[in-house]
């Protein structure tokens, strides 16, 4: 599905992601996790096409997409949930999803991709994408918009970033729903919340730029449960 | 009678004028009074709506009696000829505890040489407990060298209690404009205006308001949403007086694109200690992260900044 062949990416004189490879394979939903710092959302902008490496290849179905931009990237099938969503004065949630779906998309259809990410459709589909909205809608119109998509290979980068709890707890609800409706698409999650991580198929951790773990989730977990790479939540909150 | 009831009579040019500035695709509902190249083309008064001719011929006199709801009047003016320069004077009258909507706007086609320019005085009347929408689109095509110059001015009287709400469209291919809204309130009225202005080539586009909240508890709230494409000019002036008890607000929201230039000169007058009057004003180009959002949804950057333009004029 996708391929990373020895990326790096140099803003000025700092080097971000040293010499870095990385496989993942179609039906597999993976998280990328580490430290802040580490190069994890660079490394999501440069797979979506935000950001271009300075060496490097990138294979998407086994084609070469080094140096397509993002809206051929789009259209190839990669989809990108930003971590910070975007607003926009003006446009409202129906047109977003249109615009997602490329299609005439109806009423219904779009309510059905808000409901998924647990707002209630006739509230939202005539709301402007516009500061009016708290952080946790805005998160889940992000989501629906990149549900609406229908990608691929979907990147969310740190989904939980910005979020009240409540929220969160419906975040992992969507992305258990993506994890057993996944079929021939991809799934990358850069996050560190353990709960993420234990949905997942397999674990990447990078630090200081360059992947140092790469394989299934009872590999990996285990060894990361405490440290800052996989975060709990708050034990009055827990199950 | 036989002058307010001429059958429509406009070719085809005029006919996409008018359905671009009043989105009429035949005679409407109601009362009407179309203007085409400095003539009548067409009148239809109603029970409570009359439409008169001025004695002096520079314009129309609007009568709305008290108590009309839910009824409309439709005022579009076309010029297709190249070449007219014209001022008309309109009047509304509209009488107490009314609730109608009033549509005008004015097309300028010019495929000739010569500069077409349509200057429209018009003055509202709102007596006490009335409530009027009124919705106004400039438009301008052809390809002449002849400019396309509309200079509106907008007298607006509110008496006590009434409610005016005004939705003021330029979009497209209008060369000069110099637009001057003034206004009184007397107390609890409230005006709103939503102003939408986008500019291309080398227009020049002047808004100013003058706002007076003259009665307790009278509010306004101005806001204006515009964008200035290649090396188009803007000037906003927006100002409200506040002269008793009362609430007054006004944002200009602007996006500059290529070599777009926007002055926006807002100010506030507080003559009474319960005046409470807040301006905003926000200018710059279009976020890039709005461009990047839309292009991983597959859009291209062109594309992208279409939808973001025709959603912040929408």
């Amino acid at each position: 599905m996708l391929e990373l062949k020895n990326i790096s990416f140099r803003v000025q004189e700092r080097e971000i992601i040293h010499d870095l490879s990385l496989k993942v394979e179609a039906k597999k939903f993976l998280v990328i996790t580490g430290p802040n710092g580490s190069g994890k959302s660079t490394l999501a902008k440069i797979i979506a096409g935000v950001e271009k490496p300075s060496s490097g290849k990138i294979l998407f179905n086994n084609q070469d997409i080094t140096n397509i931009n993002i809206t051929e990237r789009a259209k190839l099938g990669i989809g990108f949930a930003f971590q910070q969503p975007v607003k926009f004065k003006g446009i409202k949630v129906i047109d977003l999803l249109r615009i997602a779906a490329h299609e005439k998309l109806s009423i219904n259809d779009a309510c059905d991709y808000l409901s998924e990410v647990g707002l209630c459709a006739k509230d939202y589909v005539n709301r402007e994408v516009n500061a009016s909205l708290s952080g946790g809608e805005l998160k889940r119109i992000e989501i629906a918009t990149v549900l609406a998509k229908q990608s691929k290979l979907t990147l969310f980068d740190e989904p939980e970033a910005g979020i009240d709890l409540w929220s969160f707890q419906n975040l992992i609800k969507i992305f258990e729903n993506m994890r057993r409706g996944i079929q021939d698409s991809s799934i990358i999650i850069i996050s560190h919340q353990e709960r993420i991580l234990n949905i997942a198929d397999d674990i990447a951790v990078m630090a200081g730029g360059v992947i140092t773990k790469h394989g299934p989730r009872d590999e990996i977990l285990p060894e990361l449960i405490g440290t800052s790479a996989a975060v709990g939540q708050c034990y009055r909150f827990k199950d | 009678m036989s002058d307010n009831k001429k059958v429509v009579n406009l070719d085809a040019i005029q006919k996409r004028l008018i359905t671009e500035v009043a989105d009429l695709h035949e005679v409407p509902m109601g009362a009407y009074n179309f203007r085409a190249n400095s003539q009548l083309a067409g009148r239809n008064v109603t029970a409570n709506i009359d439409i008169k001719s001025k004695d002096d011929g520079t314009g129309i006199d609007i009568f709305i009696k008290p108590n009309t709801k839910n009824e409309s009047v439709h005022i579009p003016v076309v010029l297709s000829q190249s070449g007219i320069k014209e001022t008309v004077y309109n009047d509304f009258y509209i009488a107490e505890n009314c609730d109608v909507v009033i549509v005008a706007g004015c097309g300028i086609d010019n495929c000739g040489s010569q500069d077409s320019e349509h200057d429209g005085i018009h003055r509202f009347h709102v007596k006490q407990n009335s409530k009027v929408k009124y919705v106004e689109k400039h438009y301008g095509s052809g390809d002449g060298s002849g400019k396309r110059i509309l200079n509106p001015q907008t007298e607006v009287y509110m008496d006590e209690n009434s409610y005016l709400e005004m939705e003021m469209v330029q979009i497209k291919g209008v060369d000069s404009t110099e637009r001057m809204t003034t206004a009184e309130l007397k107390a609890g009225a409230k005006l709103i205006v939503r102003e939408r202005l986008m500019t291309h080539g080398d227009q020049r586009a002047f808004s100013g308001y003058k706002v007076s909240l003259n009665g307790e508890n009278s509010s306004a709230d101005v806001v204006s949403r515009s964008v200035a494409k290649e090396n188009s000019f803007q000037k906003f002036d927006a100002c409200i007086i506040g002269n008793a008890p009362c609430h007054g607000h006004t944002e200009c929201d602007s996006i500059i694109m290529d070599n777009g230039k926007i002055l926006a000169v807002p100010s506030l007058e507080a003559n009474n200690i319960d005046a409470m009057l807040v301006h905003e004003a926000a200018i710059g180009k279009i976020a890039g992260d709005q461009i990047i959002k839309l292009m991983t949804l597959g859009l291209t950057e062109q594309e992208a900044e279409e939808q973001i333009i025709n959603g912040f004029l929408a």
